[in-house]
């Protein structure tokens, strides 16, 4: 039979057209293979099991020291380490269904995602099995682990954050000890602050701008016991009245500096993560930052002569003494081939004291067991307890995790960029920001 | 004065006809107008199969890597996807949120647009004014074309993070230099008025790109068509629009067409600035962190895409912002294309 040319090139056309939905439908199928977990865990490990984590250069180096006391802990085993993995590659890995057994990433915000799609296996059978003691793990802590109940996450340290504040600004500007509240905060902070001789700012005592290296909701919370969805995943920022309260101290405290003020002086600082970064140099005498700012300081600046202390609160609304606390997940993968290796070296990493010592002692991170906190080999100093103290405070709390990777918290940290630039009607800013947050939920499902 | 063109320019009639093209080889069997039908219609399946092979790896290219996602996008648009699970089918709702609920569409399209109507004719402008004093060099041609060029080697993460640094408002040199003849510059990259204008100034750098192009179509231009303008009396203004542009039209229809689509996709110049600029460059800290500071006066519409797919794992909204994206290029190069006529085939 013969076919015109323009048939042809139709059916063609439409092959190739049915071809190219055949491989979306066949891309849809990503399928999960969960292998089933012996009754009893195995009494002796041998093969090999890949790692994958973020960490790059030196902090990679103390990643590899720690799992080498794995390794020899189970002469059998070797650990096929795969550094410098992000989030997103380590998500488009699992989704494309690579050979991952263990995936350590940086971010709680993956936790809702991870466990209600099922890419990282749900570790509840392991843990019963195994007969696993979770009371080691702070509350707070335990609770940034899991999504709605599922555990599919154990920690692998975590972040904390304090006020630090540089004693020889102090002792020029007269001030004896750091602030505990936001009044004595701004006051001391204006009382740091000098100027040049043109009006611009010459030294800034804490900078209000939420932009500003660690500072963001998240991490200022603490200030006001913040919270910020309800049970049913629904925004309660607009209707919490210490989000309201801060959010006008704040706005008052850049409107008293002036924000353009405020912001010339803040663009001509360091970058964060380098050696110039402005509480190094003197620039900024207070700032709010994680406990690797000790580390950083011992490295670049080891002669700065600074304290650390809690974060200011707002009287009766905030706990002094506590903190925002994230940090570290890491999961057994769906593709994995070895799960009963993945657990014992997840269970490693995770749960031993020792290995946990080690790697916070490197990474000077803060150990998320409460033995490890209490171990004699952590090294302390004055400085890290103020975090160490911190992230043991019952109080201490963390944010709750979604499928779409917290975005309310970026959602709210736009909002909040916005307001302390253009001010405006807060009630009304703030009943828009629940409804932009309950709006982008349905995005992401149940 | 007219334009002027060549007589061939536009001749429909000057091309052979494919009837009056000679018959093309068609292997070891060449037929004859005597040849019987059958067997003439075997040569010409078995030239299509010579041809359809020849094209197979580029066809399978085109398969793999444009259709597939194309159509792969188009269905995800219609789901609720994060690459981890099934997709589930959700109707509209995606394009729904997209047109009518996202706070951050309208921020994310109108400075993509501006990069489009701003950045885009600013580098033409300046590209091909640069290049008209290029042609008319006659010493040292090579240095000047060289070192007018060489920006557009540097890759675009570096040349951001140098011109961040350049345009600081407290260290950078640009500011000082303006200090020294007293004028207070502005803050340049963190500030929402100055950020974008600071990314025009970087484009104009790295424009040796479409200056090279616009400098070969330039010293294509035959010299006896001024020489004949000259002889009846035009000025160089005269010459340069009724010679120069109708002749280089062509290569300025290409440069605002892959210049408008390059606009419209705009990401990296603006995720790198966000980053070094807020003070927050970091490794680990994944991409989306920080997009579209200061403010979201750097939130392009490709960013917008990406955060939601790959911080918020969206890929179903992020599918159907591909799609809308993907329609609204296709309208723009069609009507672009249309306007300045110069990629319809009878006019070539």
């Amino acid at each position: 039979m013969h076919l015109p040319t323009r048939s042809v090139t139709r059916i063609t056309t439409v092959a190739a057209m049915a071809a190219a939905g055949a491989l979306v439908l066949a891309g849809c199928s990503s399928g999960s293979s969960a292998a089933d977990i012996a009754d009893e865990a195995p009494t002796k490990l041998e093969g090999t099991v890949s790692l994958w984590h973020f960490f790059t250069g030196r902090e990679a180096g103390v990643i590899k020291d720690a799992v080498s006391g794995f390794e020899k802990a189970n002469p059998g085993v070797t650990v096929d380490i795969h550094a410098g993995q992000d989030d997103e590659k380590l998500q488009k890995a699992i989704s494309s269904g690579q050979n991952i057994d263990v995936g350590l990433s940086y971010s709680t915000a993956i936790v809702g995602s991870f466990c209600s799609s099922g890419a990282f296996r749900d570790l509840a059978p392991y843990i019963e099995r195994d007969k696993v003691d979770l009371s080691d793990i702070p509350d707070a802590v335990r609770g940034y682990t899991e999504y709605k109940g599922q555990r599919c996450t154990l920690p692998a340290l975590a972040d904390v954050d304090a006020l630090l504040y540089n004693n020889e600004a102090f002792k020029e500007a007269g001030i004896t000890g750091p602030p505990k509240t936001l009044d004595e905060l701004k006051a001391d902070g204006l009382k740091l602050t000098t100027y040049n001789a043109d009006g611009s700012i010459k030294r800034l005592g804490f900078n209000p701008l939420i932009d500003f290296y660690e500072n963001s909701p998240q991490h200022w919370a603490a200030m006001i016991d913040g919270k910020w969805l309800d049970g049913d995943g629904k925004s309660v920022i607009g209707k919490s009245a210490g989000w309201k309260q801060l959010l006008q101290w704040q706005k008052d405290y850049v409107d008293e500096i002036g924000y353009d003020k405020l912001k010339a002086f803040t663009s001509g600082l360091g970058q964060e993560f380098a050696a110039d970064n402005a509480f190094h140099t003197g620039q900024v005498a207070m700032e709010i930052d994680g406990e690797y700012r000790t580390a950083f300081i011992a490295d670049q600046k080891p002669d700065l002569d600074y304290g650390t202390a809690p974060i200011p609160v707002l009287p009766g609304v905030g706990n002094y003494g506590s903190t925002w606390i994230a940090g570290n997940v890491a999961g057994i993968a769906k593709g994995s081939e070895n799960p009963e290796l993945s657990w014992a070296l997840l269970k490693y990493l995770s749960l031993d004291t020792d290995a946990q010592v080690t790697m916070a002692n490197g990474l000077k991170n803060i150990p998320t067991l409460k033995s490890a906190l209490a171990s004699k080999d952590l090294e302390v100093d004055d400085r890290y307890q103020a975090f160490v103290d911190i992230a043991g405070d019952p109080k201490t709390f963390t944010s709750p995790a979604t499928p779409d990777g917290a975005a309310y918290l970026a959602t709210q940290t736009k909002f909040w960029e916005a307001w302390q630039e253009q001010g405006g009607n807060l009630d009304a800013k703030l009943r828009k920001l629940d409804e932009d947050i309950d709006a982008a939920g349905q995005l992401a499902g149940p | 004065m007219t334009d002027v063109t060549t007589p061939e320019t536009g001749s429909r009639e000057a091309r052979p006809t494919r009837a009056s093209r000679p018959p093309a080889p068609t292997g070891s069997r060449p037929t004859t107008p005597g040849t019987p039908p059958r067997r003439r219609r075997s040569a010409e399946s078995q030239r299509r199969l010579v041809a359809l092979t020849m094209l197979a790896p580029a066809l399978l290219g085109l398969v793999v890597f444009f259709a597939y996602p194309l159509v792969a996008s188009v269905f995800y648009s219609f789901t609720r996807y994060n690459q981890l699970q099934e997709p589930e089918f959700v109707g509209l709702l995606n394009y729904r949120f997209l047109f009518t609920q996202d706070p951050q569409v309208v921020p994310a399209v109108v400075n993509t647009l501006w990069f489009v109507v701003v950045l885009v004719p600013v580098r033409i402008v300046c590209g091909l004014l640069v290049a008209g004093l290029l042609s008319r060099a006659r010493t040292a041609t090579g240095f000047w074309r060289t070192l007018f060029y060489l920006p557009a080697l540097v890759p675009p993460v570096a040349s951001v993070v140098a011109f961040v640094f350049l345009f600081n408002p407290g260290t950078g040199p640009v500011n000082q230099l303006l200090r020294l003849v007293g004028i207070e510059g502005p803050l340049w990259f963190n500030d929402p008025a100055w950020s974008k204008p600071s990314l025009v100034i970087l484009g104009v750098w790295v424009m040796g790109d479409i200056m090279i192009i616009f400098l070969a179509s330039l010293l294509d231009v035959p010299r006896d068509l001024y020489e004949a303008a000259s002889l009846d009396g035009a000025t160089g203004v005269q010459q340069v629009r009724h010679i120069t542009l109708p002749t280089i039209a062509p290569v300025i229809g290409f440069a605002a067409v892959t210049g408008v689509i390059a606009a419209l996709q705009y990401f990296t110049e603006a995720a790198v600035a966000s980053g070094v600029a807020s003070g927050k460059a970091t490794i680990g800290g994944g991409t989306a962190a920080g997009l579209g500071y200061p403010g979201t006066s750097l939130l392009t519409y490709t960013e917008l895409l990406y955060q939601h797919g790959f911080a918020n794992f969206q890929f179903g909204y992020a599918s159907a912002m591909a799609v809308v994206l993907f329609v609204i290029t296709a309208i723009v190069l069609v009507l672009t294309m249309r306007r300045i006529s110069v990629f319809r085939p009878e006019e070539s």
